[in-house]
């Protein structure tokens, strides 16, 4: 039991904390990052295809911008998509500085790949593994900055942050649980940046990894910082059956074709300009109704890649060339492959404004966890990594700055000994036959139920119900390990408490918005409707019970039209 | 289809002994060694403590020994392994490192080699305007080391690193050839030098191959290893017992078609690492008594006669010579 204080602390590993960690240290804090996985096994080392920005003569960030707002359906707030358009360049152009093994054109500069809703190749990327070389030269990089001795800058590994501190305005800090000790300690900050990443294990299947539970999503709720689009929730069309694992949009980019049962491209129906690299959501919903309607294939549809050049698989798609041999069985060489929609990914996400800061004081977000609302109803596929950077770094630079100004802050003794409690009562549960892993299945496969890519207000009724069950079955279900040293039972009934929030909060939204936007397809209010719902729905809590807000949509210059592909 | 794990387990709460644990299960025909694993996690012994988390190679958390061999739990399919249904799984942490629970390892004993390799890109020069301009082609190349995961399978089943810890062990090395491989780092002889001369460097490999079988993601360690020795003598960095081992040997079998044993070790060292060569005088007593040293005559330096093909020998030599040339053209 220990207490520990840092200038800003940083919760997350992943781009966006990594990012945060190093602009705050160039800012001359001292700096603490927390992580439950080594920074390298951050789900941000699963993004395959790229990251965008408008680099060339022949592109501008207006065009990029313009992009992301009709990929968003004109939720996104624009002047955080000017932001993140305008600065991609140089982000970019600093990642590859930084040491990024971005493929290259004939010259020797960097080249692009096409990617879904967006009229030019600004896709950079690095095979279809871009995530996991960003990310681990952002690895490279801290390990540098530690090196350099300019700024302290503590990484504490396979730590988890049971809670966040607040003394009722702001937020003070973490309580932590170091996973290999047991031992539960403070962490002190005069500014805390959340980057804890996405809430995808909410559903089954997802794309996401089995740490993507939405930890600092609920972590921030619980103290009255509000969750902004939470309804938004993307489902990407290409993932494997079963086990949902992703296949990326770059196969498309590179050429590749949806079929359905009768080898139709079925694309031309729904998206007959765009096809295939409609935005994700046309995608989605195209290959749904395909299923729906008797064209699919035991629940899937195709994925073609038999006429693309053997070469060019092997230099730019081979991982998930492996991943198909590995999990699905097919070499997408010889055969086309079939996927379905699957979760993927958070639009929503604790509310910021374009400097990081969240409406709790001395509490910052980025990445995946943050809703600064550039992905709006839809996020346009290589704008997640580039969201993560820019806004990683903005807040990393906004803490070390608000942070010259505050002492630091104290956290009272009960703070620890309340945590202690806590866990010791879940640890104490009697034991029955519930298990967590079966409420997380369960939750998990009624979200997928009534809650996917078509929505209805009896599905999501039933689901607000269902959630219901589910959280008073949470009350009660045991943590059977009883240990200290990495007792990872405990940590997944931790994890299933935030999943489940964040799945009331999905839910909530969705059905409070009676319209159809982006991911959000309601079959009983199937058009949008922008005099009524051009605005974000913001969820705060309290014990007293979930208070709704409304938030009108931020247009700079471009007005909404129609969406076609 | 049925499956049985016979999982080593580890509780340091305990009285600090390991034992098997045995576990049948039934799992969907097709399932991974991870996907099983899970399964015994969630609904069968909660206390069963592993690491995974992205279920799909490139998280890198699950590397362990599924039958006596370093792999990826996400990447095994149970039928890899055994061939009928119920047929033992033995699962196990990864070796060369301390156990901290069940299959879970310390891996600082790699993350201290990565940091011993320099593990970041060093520039030099000034910055350019917008990005480097390097060929896709070298990018291409570096791209086969930068898809290490760090897992820590090869560093798991390394029999050098098993008897040497000071060995930097393949992936670090990997991880070294992926900036000397970088044409945009200005400090590649500084590094050929520092993981020539540095104890456990790149000339401590044996070349058995394991990391390569072992690698999951086919880095192929190995190769990278033999690239940074190649580098190392083309960029002249030449005057270590690795490069002298290499260069003794070849000469030798230039010369005689056969291996001049007496003068291997000298020109190895050195022929003036007078301390050295008498500390290893007692073994070359030993290798004589029992015969290694064929005949006595053998014992007097530069004794030997070449073998009778000789012409043959040193005719394969000018050819790959000359091939080099041409190829380095
Ligand atoms: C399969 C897949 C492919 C993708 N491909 C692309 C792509 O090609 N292009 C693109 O732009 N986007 C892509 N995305 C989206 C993008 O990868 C993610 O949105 C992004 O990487 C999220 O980064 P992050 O830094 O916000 O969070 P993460 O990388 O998820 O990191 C979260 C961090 O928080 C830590 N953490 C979480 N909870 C706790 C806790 N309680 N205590 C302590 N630490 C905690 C974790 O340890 C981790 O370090 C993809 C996503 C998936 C799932
Ligand atoms: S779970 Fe990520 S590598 Fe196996």
């Amino acid at each position: 039991m220990a207490t520990f204080q840092h200038d800003v602390l940083i919760i997350g590993a992943g781009l966006a904390g990594m990012r945060a960690a190093l602009a705050a240290q160039g800012e001359g804090a001292d700096i603490g990052v927390i992580s439950k996985v080594h920074p390298v096994r951050s789900h941000s080392n699963a993004a395959q295809g790229g990251i965008n920005a408008a680099l060339e003569a022949t592109d501008s960030w207006e065009e990029h911008a313009f992009d992301t707002i009709k990929g968003s359906d004109y939720l996104a707030d624009q002047d955080s998509v000017e932001v993140l358009c305008k600065e991609a360049g140089a982000e970019l152009i600093a990642l590859e500085n930084m040491g990024v093994i971005f493929n290259r054109d004939d010259q020797g500069k960097l080249g692009t790949r096409r990617f879904g809703g967006a009229k030019k190749a600004r896709t950079y990327f690095v095979g279809d593994i871009t995530g996991q070389a960003i990310l681990h030269v952002m690895y490279e990089q801290m390990t540098k900055a530690q090196e350099s001795g300019e700024s302290q800058m503590k990484v504490y590994e396979e730590w988890f942050v049971t809670s966040l501190i607040s003394d009722g305005e702001r937020c003070l800090g973490a309580t932590v649980l170091d996973m290999r000790t047991g031992e539960i300690h403070t962490v002190l900050a005069k500014g805390t940046i959340l980057a804890t990443g996405g809430f995808g294990r909410v559903y089954e299947p997802s794309t996401n990894a089995l740490i993507c539970t939405g930890d600092g999503m609920s972590m921030a709720w619980r103290i009255g910082a509000p969750l902004m689009d939470m309804e938004m929730v993307q489902h990407h069309p290409t993932t494997l059956k079963g086990s949902g694992v992703l296949i990326t949009e770059g196969a498309r980019g590179e050429g590749a074709y949806l079929l359905n049962s009768d080898g139709d491209r079925f694309m031309k129906t729904y998206a007959p300009n765009a096809m295939e690299l409609a935005s994700r959501d046309v995608v989605s919903r195209a290959e749904q109704t395909e299923i729906n309607e008797g064209r699919g294939i035991d629940g899937c549809v195709l994925l073609d890649m038999r006429h693309l050049d053997e070469k060019l698989i092997h230099e730019r798609l081979w991982q998930i060339r492996e991943l198909g041999i590995d999990l699905a069985g097919v070499d997408v060489i010889k055969e086309p492959i079939p996927i379905q929609p699957g979760c993927h990914y958070a639009m929503g996400g604790i509310k910021t404004n374009i400097l990081g800061e969240t409406p709790v004081p001395g509490l910052y977000a980025a990445g995946e966890v943050a809703c600064v609302s550039v992905h709006g109803g839809n996020r346009l596929g290589a704008n997640s990594l580039l969201d993560t950077v820019i806004f990683g770094r903005r807040a990393g630079v906004a803490a070390a700055e608000a942070g010259r100004e505050i002492d630091m802050p104290i956290a009272p003794d009960s703070t620890i000994e309340g945590e202690q409690q806590k866990l010791q009562a879940l640890l104490d549960r009697p034991a029955n036959d519930e298990k967590i892993a079966r409420i997380r299945w369960d939750l998990g496969i009624s979200m997928d139920k009534n809650v996917a890519v078509f929505r209805s207000a009896e599905g999501l009724d039933e689901q607000q119900e269902e959630i219901k069950k589910l959280k008073a079955r949470y009350e009660t279900v045991p943590i059977e390990d009883k240990g200290k040293v990495f007792n990872t039972d405990l940590i997944f009934g931790l994890e299933l408490g935030y999943l489940l929030d964040c799945a009331e909060a999905i839910v909530l939204g969705a059905i409070t918005r009676t319209e159809s936007r982006g991911a959000q397809y309601r079959v009983d209010f199937p058009e949008r409707n922008d005099a009524e719902w051009l605005k974000h729905i913001l969820l705060t809590y309290s014990p007293e019970g979930i208070r709704l807000d409304y938030q009108p949509v931020t247009i700079t210059q471009w007005e909404p039209k129609e969406r076609t592909y | 289809m049925k499956v049985n794990l016979n999982v080593k387990r580890f509780d340091p709460e305990s009285d600090g002994s390991t034992r098997f644990q045995q576990y049948d299960i039934d799992m969907p025909e097709n399932s991974t060694v991870l996907d099983a694993l899970i399964h015994v996690r969630e609904y069968v012994d909660a206390t069963l403590a592993l690491r995974c988390s992205c279920r799909s190679a490139i998280c890198g958390s699950c590397a362990m020994r599924v039958d006596h061999r370093a792999r990826l739990a996400c990447k095994t399919k149970v039928t890899d392994i055994v061939s009928d249904e119920g047929q033992e799984i033995t699962i196990e942490p990864m070796g060369n490192m301390p156990v901290i629970k069940d299959l879970i390892t310390d891996m600082e004993v790699h993350w201290s080699k990565v940091r011993q390799v320099v593990p970041y890109l060093r520039p030099t020069g000034p910055p350019p305007e917008r990005e480097y301009i390097v060929s896709n082609e070298a990018m291409l190349d570096v791209a086969g080391a930068v898809n290490c995961i760090q897992c820590g399978a090869c560093v798991s089943d390394c029999p050098v690193l098993e008897i040497d810890k000071s060995f930097i062990a393949p992936a670090a090395l990997a991880k070294a050839y992926r900036f000397t491989g970088d044409p945009r780092d200005g400090t590649k002889k500084e590094r050929l030098e520092m993981l020539s001369n540095v104890e456990g460097g790149i000339w401590d490999c044996t070349r058995c191959n394991m990391c390569v079988e072992v690698c999951p993601k086919d880095v192929r360690p190995m190769d990278r290893i033999m690239q940074l020795r190649e580098q190392a003598v083309a960029a002249g960095v030449k005057t270590n017992t690795g490069v002298r081992h290499g260069t003794s040997f070849a000469n030798s079998v230039r010369r005689l078609g056969r291996l001049d044993e007496m003068r291997l070790f000298p020109e190895s060292v050195g022929m003036f690492a007078v301390p050295r060569l008498l500390k290893e005088l007692p073994g070359a007593f030993r290798m004589l008594w029992s015969k290694r040293l064929m005949m006595w005559t053998h014992a007097i330096p530069f004794a030997h006669k070449p073998i009778p093909g000789i012409k043959h020998v040193r005719r394969i030599y000018d050819q790959a010579r000359s091939e080099k040339k041409e190829h380095s053209k």
